[in-house]
């Protein structure tokens, strides 16, 4: 696979770094949550996103799983970036990811066999989830294994907060439940379709709407405020 | 023989890969803006999809029985190597079809349908000739759903739609309004 592969599939760029600021640990952290969210701005990994979110207990397990596999890549990725030739390094990432994903599957089917079975082959398909192979390439294979841990928990945290939003709405409107526990009493009739396949696009679409809709907003306030700084100027 | 006309349109239509079963998602938004290359991606992903059931079947029948733990790792390594040679022989005989192809088909090791669909055939103990039917089921339905994608997106261009709603989200509106279409075909088999 070549470069342009991971670039294009993956949207592995490293994320903009400007110039003249140092990088601090809490930026590698903070960075995943939201300016750098992997589902709600990269739009990575939405194959889990869609498929697994009926309830929010399977997207708590499902994130949980996915951040097991991050970070441990990332660590391990991190750590032996040295002996990794450059020419197979990308067969190498998804060698490493494959072993934590069959770790994790095995964990799962041992401690929650229900959920395990509810998942079905989305926990195998962790290991062609865009996000961890994307930031294997862009950032653990290139950075000291503390940031690349740092960068991981924050992916991960990102992922598990995308994962929250979409298991939360499907679940209390299609099922009018949270976590199983009924919310709105009997006299409610539940959105079947927010359960099934076309609410899952429906709900991410709204999601990435008011995504889309909050970032127009900030960038319109920005270009505001600038005008108004050059006319300050101009009338000063 | 009506065992696999079952499996061909269970793949194709009932249990779609994108719409349904969410497999694939990534060239469906990515590659879905035009009709040629919408085919083009869907013909590449049925070829790999069919070497992949073969492949899937072999190691299945010769070698996984003995290390099944070794299962996951074993699939992507052999989905990996067997797109990588796929491009090599394609590059070899057919330089054009090659060129037609461009990078799509490297793309398709990591589309998450080719292992789902060795996942599937594993789990479901499909032989040889199921395997080769629901492939080439799945590679139809994927080609369905690209195509219907890409035809709808080149008409959405003319609309007129807010700059806000343009982009993933709309896309994402109409696989939502195409998944709920593909619904009505679940009634289709449980009938007979």
């Amino acid at each position: 696979m070549s470069d342009e592969l991971s670039h294009l599939h993956c949207g592995a760029g490293g994320g903009p770094v400007l110039p003249g600021r140092t990088v601090t640990a809490q930026m590698d952290l903070l960075k995943g949550l939201w300016r750098e969210n992997p589902v709600l701005i990269q739009l990575l990994g939405l194959c889990p996103t869609l498929a697994v979110t009926n309830s929010v207990a399977n997207s708590v397990v499902m994130a949980g799983a996915t951040f097991f596999v991050l970070v441990g890549s990332s660590l391990l990725v991190s750590l032996l970036k040295r002996f990794v030739p450059n020419e197979v390094r990308i067969t190498s990432y998804i060698l490493i990811i494959a072993t934590f994903v069959s770790v994790a599957e095995m964990g799962l089917q041992a401690l929650v066999p229900e959920i395990h079975k509810a998942l079905g082959a989305f926990v195998a398909l962790i290991v062609v989830n865009c996000i961890i192979l994307g930031r294997q390439e862009a950032f653990a294979g290139r950075n000291p294994v503390g940031r690349s841990v740092l960068d991981a928990v924050g992916m991960g945290i990102g992922f598990t907060i995308a994962l929250l939003l979409m298991g939360s709405v499907r679940e209390i409107l299609g099922s009018g439940t949270f976590l199983g526990v009924s919310l709105f009493g009997p006299g409610f009739e539940p959105w079947v379709i927010m359960v099934l396949p076309p609410g899952g696009f429906f709900t991410l679409a709204f999601v990435l709407l008011t995504v889309a809709w909050a970032r127009q907003r900030r960038a319109a306030r920005a270009a505001a405020a600038g005008r108004d700084a050059a006319v300050a100027r101009r009338a000063a | 023989m009506g065992d696999l006309a079952w499996i061909f349109f269970s793949s194709m239509v009932v249990n779609n890969f994108t719409l349904m079963l969410f497999l694939g998602l990534c060239p469906f938004l990515g590659v879905s803006g035009r009709l040629d290359t919408a085919l083009r991606m869907g013909a590449a992903d049925m070829f790999v999809l069919t070497m992949t059931a073969v492949a899937v079947w072999f190691l299945n029948a010769y070698v996984l029985a003995h290390v099944p733990y070794l299962r996951l790792i074993a699939f992507i390594i052999v989905i990996a190597s067997l797109v990588q040679i796929v491009e090599m022989v394609i590059k070899k005989l057919s330089p054009v079809l090659f060129r037609e192809l461009g990078i799509y088909l490297p793309l398709i090791t990591t589309n998450c349908a080719v292992l789902a669909l060795a996942i599937f055939q594993t789990n479901r103990g499909y032989g040889l000739l199921e395997g080769l039917v629901f492939a080439v089921g799945s590679g139809a339905g994927l080609t369905l759903a690209l195509l219907l994608m890409a035809s709808i997106r080149e008409s959405l261009d003319l609309a007129d739609i807010p700059d806000v709603a343009r982009g993933t989200a709309l896309v994402l509106f109409v696989a939502g309004g195409l998944s709920l279409a593909f619904m009505g075909f679940a009634g289709l088999l449980s009938s007979s």
